[in-house]
């Protein structure tokens, strides 16, 4: 995190664009946006140094609905684009917003390299546990046993564990909201990006439309029994025996972040020619 | 004993028999007693342990081509070279060295009706403590070219400094035993003293040089996956671009490599990554959303056999119709091309110029020889042709990020500048950025990004074109020397003939290539693929005024400039 400025009194609306989200009613994502403006203005950033970055999906529509710089790039891609925001501009502070079937589908990959390099970012999955924005294909988090047009009487694979993958890869905080405890989410979040190096906060953000089932999600949820914990091992066992609504922050770590120098000019170009000349 | 302005040499051996090596001392020898020369390098798929051959081409002129024949051939060994086949030229005139402990010489050196001398290359370095063969045949090679033992000492030094006075003495020893072989061989020709230079000079490959250009540009962030032919420009950013103030970072496949250089150059860094076809294919996506948003961006292609995995070692220029069509939807973008090792120090600054200029993706189709020769030159002329990417400041009001302009380029908010933020999208979206699927909007910034590239002037350095006459020899990329050499063996058998060689791909310069090809009674088009992809190309985008031929192969093959001559004085 980069920039803080708790002068400014800053507020929630100030981090608020006037473009009508294109969500539905009842939209999970709702929340989710007012928790990122209320953490925006909880920790006093300007808006012009946060750059929200998403892929595609309806998650990943988040950052024009923020006054923050914002990039909606191409499926999946979203954590490549960020690193290379933020190694070059260390000043910004970088959020990158994204879904379950965008995150852990087709941008699995840059989810572990995310992880593992450790750059100085926030990492927001709005997990819905469905492709939305195709009208409801099932995504890597989805149940074996839901029932789909594409996958008619269910895909039979056991979904994907972000949090557990998160941990063994690398990432350095790893917390789980839900989107219908705003106040509480946006207090994650500030964490999060207060935290040095890769921090991965995974949303329960409902689908009223494709998931109407996951209205329920409100009354499975509860709070985390114990605090973070700052030990691996612990971490580990933890999440692979919570039962996936278990909120708060999970795992704290203190791996130094990632970040090369740049910005100095020590030589002039002209000095790199020496290695050719004859 | 007669002078020849330029002789060539290939060495051949199996992996690790130190071909290569000697090579490049034979290269680094003459180039530092004021010869050109370019020398390429040629490697079967094998990480270690396959066939492996050096070619080299010397001269008191710059040489940006293989020669059709080879003058002298040295095989340290024969174990694998029969895999080379017709690609090292061996004839009648041919000095041929071979060991007679090295085992069969291929059909190419026997059926060829080339001299051969043997020499027991083996057996007398194991006459010298710790000696190798690839010593004595750097002298012998030494010798016959007609350097002196101290010249090719002190590259020798200097390259196993690292080794200790033992290795350097073995080898000394080694060179010594060689130049003493080749007392007794009689070969007329030795290389003319070279000129008297006193420019600056260069000894470096194409990928060192793109690397370099791309830094002149401005360019300051680079994204690496490696990939075979282009590892070495990211090789060489690695420690550079840290020396300048940049940073260089290692993405997790090529489809990370260029979302990192379009996040970078987002916020403000000018950017590049380097790839070849493969790596091509995956960034496609990417640089249709770089086109969109108007993220200027540079990817350099160093080209190698394709489709698929093809051939990852050799050259071919297949990629031009990725390169200029690959993306989908209606996606105006700069494709660039280098000529020669030199070249590509320009080439590679004027696309970072380029796409900072005009806010687009800038594709730079290098390939594998051009990319992987080390060759002599004159150091570049400094151009001032730098990153120059017009930002907005001092925003009062709403700011629209893709407002129309008449140059069709709007000021670019950075991250950080207050009331200019914005969401940069790859949806199609207003002037502000908003997305939207109105036709008006979707045509106006179609419109806007195609019109920033075709109002723009490129200036003289769109082509090169040169010489006069009636045939115009049309092509691209390296073949650009081999058709600059085939056209002054016609000149001097007076035949006019003017070459016309694209730097500037995309966007196509209709006006000025009518001017350049006023007059023309024959067009000859020549190419390294295999589907005629340049020819077609042309056909598409250009009105040429005469009959047209095309002169084609695939790569791994190289044309040469005897072929294109072939080819020129054959269409009479």
């Amino acid at each position: 995190m980069s920039g803080l400025d708790t002068r400014l009194a800053a507020k929630p609306a100030d981090y608020k664009s006037d473009v009508k989200p294109i969500w539905c009613p009842g939209c999970g994502d709702y929340h989710v946006l007012m928790s990122f403006t209320r953490a925006f203005a909880q920790l006093g950033l300007p808006p012009e140094q946060i750059a929200v970055v998403s892929g595609i999906g309806c998650s990943s529509r988040i950052p024009a609905y923020t006054n923050c710089y914002g990039f909606h790039g191409i499926h999946g891609r979203s954590l490549a684009l960020a690193a290379g925001l933020k190694v070059t501009r260390p000043d910004l502070t970088v959020v990158v917003a994204s879904g379950d079937g965008d995150g852990y589908s087709i941008g699995g990959n840059h989810f572990l390299h995310a992880c593992r390099r450790n750059i100085d970012m926030t990492y927001v999955v709005m997990d819905n546990h469905i492709y939305g924005m195709t009208k409801g294909q099932p995504s890597p988090t989805t149940e074996p046993e839901y029932d789909t047009a594409l996958a008619p009487g269910g895909t039979g694979v056991a979904p994907f564990h972000p949090l557990v993958v998160a941990l063994a890869s690398g990432a350095n905080f790893i917390a789980r909201c839900f989107s219908g405890e705003p106040n509480e989410t946006a207090d994650v979040l500030a964490e999060a990006i207060k935290h040095p190096g890769f921090s991965f906060v995974e949303i329960l953000s409902p689908c009223i439309t494709f998931r109407p089932d996951e209205k329920v999600w409100k009354d499975q949820v509860h709070a985390a029994s114990v605090g973070a914990t700052h030990d691996q091992g612990k971490a580990a066992r933890r999440l692979m025996t919570d039962d996936g609504f278990n909120i708060g922050i999970l795992y704290r770590g203190n791996r130094p972040p990632y970040q090369p120098a740049v910005g100095a000019t020590d030589i002039d170009w002209s000095e790199l020619e020496r290695d050719f000349e004859l | 004993m007669a002078a020849s302005p330029s002789l060539s040499i290939a060495i051949i051996g199996s992996g690790g028999a130190g071909a290569l090596t000697t090579g490049d001392l034979l290269l680094e020898t003459a180039c530092a007693a004021g010869w050109h020369g370019l020398y390429t390098r040629t490697l079967g798929p094998q990480i270690r342990g396959g066939e492996a051959a050096g070619l080299l081409r010397l001269a008191v002129h710059p040489v940006e081509c293989l020669p059709d024949q080879f003058d002298i051939l040295v095989g340290i060994d024969w174990l694998n070279a029969h895999r080379f086949g017709a690609e090292i030229k061996v004839g009648p005139q041919t000095l041929v060295i071979s060991d007679p402990r090295g085992g069969e010489p291929p059909p190419m050196v026997t059926q060829s009706g080339a001299r051969v001398v043997e020499v027991p290359m083996k057996e007398m370095a194991k006459a010298i403590p710790d000696g190798r063969p690839n010593m004595i045949a750097l002298g012998i090679a030494s010798r016959l070219l007609g350097f002196s033992a101290e010249q090719v000492s002190a590259p020798l030094e200097k390259r196993l400094a690292d080794k200790g006075p033992a290795a350097i003495e073995a080898s000394l020893a080694g060179i010594k035993a060689g130049f003493g072989a080749a007392a007794g061989i009689a070969y007329g020709t030795q290389l003319a003293t070279p000129r008297a230079n006193t420019a600056r000079r260069w000894l470096l490959s194409g990928n060192e040089a793109t690397a370099l250009g791309a830094i002149r540009g401005g360019i300051r962030f680079a994204a690496a996956y490696p990939i075979t032919p282009a590892t070495e420009i990211l090789e060489w950013l690695a420690p550079n671009l840290s020396k300048v103030g940049g940073t260089l970072l290692q993405a997790e496949d090529e489809l990370a490599a260029i979302n990192m250089i379009v996040g970078a150059s987002y916020g403000g860094t000018p950017s590049l990554t380097a790839t070849s076809g493969p790596g091509l294919s995956l960034m496609i996506e990417a640089l249709g959303l770089a086109t969109s948003a108007e993220i200027p961006i540079v990817v350099v292609d160093v080209m190698r056999g394709g489709p698929s995995t093809g051939i990852p070692t050799k050259s071919e220029q297949a990629d031009l119709n990725i390169a200029v069509y690959g993306m989908h939807g209606d996606a105006p973008h700069l494709v660039l091309a280098p000529q020669s090792v030199g070249d590509c120090v320009f080439t590679s600054q004027w696309a970072t110029h380029l796409a900072e200029s005009l806010q687009a993706p800038a594709i730079i189709l290098s390939d594998q020889f051009m990319g992987q020769s080390r060759a002599a030159i004159e150091r570049p002329a400094d151009v001032a042709f730098i990153g120059a990417r017009t930002l907005a400041a001092n925003i009062a009001g709403t700011y629209k990020r893709h407002a129309m302009a008449a140059n069709g380029v709007s000021p670019m908010a950075l991250p950080g500048t207050r009331g200019g933020q914005y969401t940069a999208d790859g949806l199609t979206h207003t002037e502000r950025g908003t997305p939207t699927s109105g036709a008006a909007d979707h045509l106006a910034q179609l419109d806007k990004r195609r019109d920033k590239l075709d109002r723009f002037n490129f200036g003289d350095h769109w082509a090169s074109v040169e010489g006069e006459g009636d045939i115009a020899v049309m092509t691209w990329g390296s073949l650009t020397g081999a058709a600059r050499e085939a056209a002054a063996h016609a000149v001097a058998d007076g035949i006019g003939v003017r070459v016309v060689a694209p730097r500037l791909l995309a966007p196509v310069q209709p006006e000025r290539l009518a001017a350049a090809l006023e007059g023309v009674k024959r067009i000859l088009v020549v190419e390294q693929t295999h589907g005629r992809q340049f020819h077609k190309y042309l056909r598409a985008h250009y009105d040429l005024p005469a009959p047209v031929r095309a002169f084609n192969r695939p790569g791994p093959l190289p044309i040469t400039a005897g072929e294109i001559h072939r080819a020129i004085t054959e269409w009479r």
